[in-house]
C-alpha cells in the first residue's frame, strides 16, 4: 500500500551553460519505487552527463529507496558517467543521505540554482 | 500525556505499513515534547525496525502480525517491534559507500545502521516465534545536546 513514485524529467542549464536532466521526484522512495526510478534514469538522454536529483516532492524514504539512489551513482560512476547533484531534500533527509556517504558522489545542495551552478 | 502510557499496535505484514507505526510514534514522541528534529529520527528508525519485522522476521507472510509497543516514562519514549522471526544477532555495520558504489557490497542493508545512529538506544532480542524484537529509545534529556 504503498504511495506510488512519480518521476518527472526535464531539462534545465547548468551555470556553466551545458544542459542538465532533472528527475523530479514525488510520493514515495522505497523499495517499490525502483522501476519508476530506474526506467527514468535510464531512458535519460545519452548526452545527459549532468544530472540534478530534485526530491522537493517526496516525504517519505527508505533505506530501500536509499538503495535505488546507490544504484544510480554505482552507473554514475563508470567511465563515460554523469555527474549528479542532489537538492528539495529535507534537513532531516540531509543528514541520513550524509549518514550513509551519499553526499561523497552527489553534492546536496538546498534548491535548485545552488544545484545547477555545481553542474 | 500522562507518564507511563503506552500504546499497541498490530501491522499486516505488507511494505507500506511501516508508515502507521511511523505515524503513531510521531504523534506519540510529540505529546511527550520531543522535538521536531527528534521526531524525525524516531520516524526513520521505526520505519526501518518495522520494515526489517515485516520482510525478515516476517517474510511478508500477511498471515502474521507486527506488534509495536510505544511507552513512554517520564524521561524517554521506548519503542518494541516484535515480529514472529528467529531475531537478530548480528550488529549494526557501519554501510561501507565506496564498495556499494563500486558494485562490492549490496546497496542495500542499511537500516539497522540507521536505527542505532538515529536512536539513543537499540537492541535486538532473539526469542521464539512472537518473542523477537528490536527495543528503541529516545530520550527527552538528550533534546538540547
Amino acid at each position: 500500500m504503498q504511495v506510488t513514485t512519480k518521476v518527472e524529467q526535464r531539462t534545465a542549464i547548468s551555470a556553466s551553460g551545458h544542459p542538465v536532466g532533472v528527475l523530479a521526484f514525488s510520493g514515495d522512495i522505497a523499495s517499490t519505487s525502483k522501476d519508476a526510478i530506474l526506467a527514468a534514469w535510464h531512458a535519460l538522454d545519452g548526452a545527459s552527463s549532468r544530472v540534478l536529483l530534485d526530491f522537493t516532492g517526496v516525504d517519505y524514504i527508505n533505506s530501500s529507496g536509499i538503495a535505488i539512489i546507490i544504484q544510480m551513482l554505482l552507473e554514475a560512476s563508470k567511465p563515460g558517467g554523469r555527474s549528479i547533484a542532489i537538492f528539495g531534500l529535507s534537513p532531516h533527509f540531509q543528514k541520513v543521505f550524509t549518514m550513509v556517504g551519499i553526499n561523497k558522489y552527489a553534492a546536496l545542495h538546498t534548491n535548485e540554482a545552488a544545484a545547477l551552478a555545481s553542474l | 500525556m500522562k507518564s507511563g502510557s503506552s500504546v499497541h499496535v498490530h501491522l499486516p505484514s505488507e511494505l507500506g505499513y511501516e508508515k502507521v507505526a511511523m505515524s503513531t510514534a510521531a504523534s506519540m514522541a510529540a505529546l511527550m515534547g520531543f522535538s521536531k528534529d527528534r521526531i524525525e529520527d524516531l520516524k526513520t528508525a521505526v520505519a526501518e525496525a518495522c520494515i526489517n519485522a515485516i520482510e525478515h522476521g516476517n517474510h511478508l507472510n500477511n498471515s502474521l502480525s507486527v506488534g509495536v509497543v510505544l511507552s513512554s516514562s517520564d524521561d524517554q519514549l521506548e519503542v518494541k517491534v516484535i515480529d514472529d522471526g528467529a531475531g537478530i544477532n548480528a550488529k549494526p555495520s557501519i554501510p561501507d559507500i565506496d564498495r556499494k558504489v563500486h558494485g562490492e557490497e549490496d546497496p542495500r542493508g542499511m537500516g539497522m545502521f540507521l536505527i542505532q545512529a538515529l536512536v539513543d538506544e537499540a537492541e535486538w532480542h532473539q526469542g521464539p516465534p512472537g518473542k523477537s524484537f528490536v527495543r528503541l529509545v529516545i530520550k527527552l534529556d538528550k533534546e538540547n545536546q
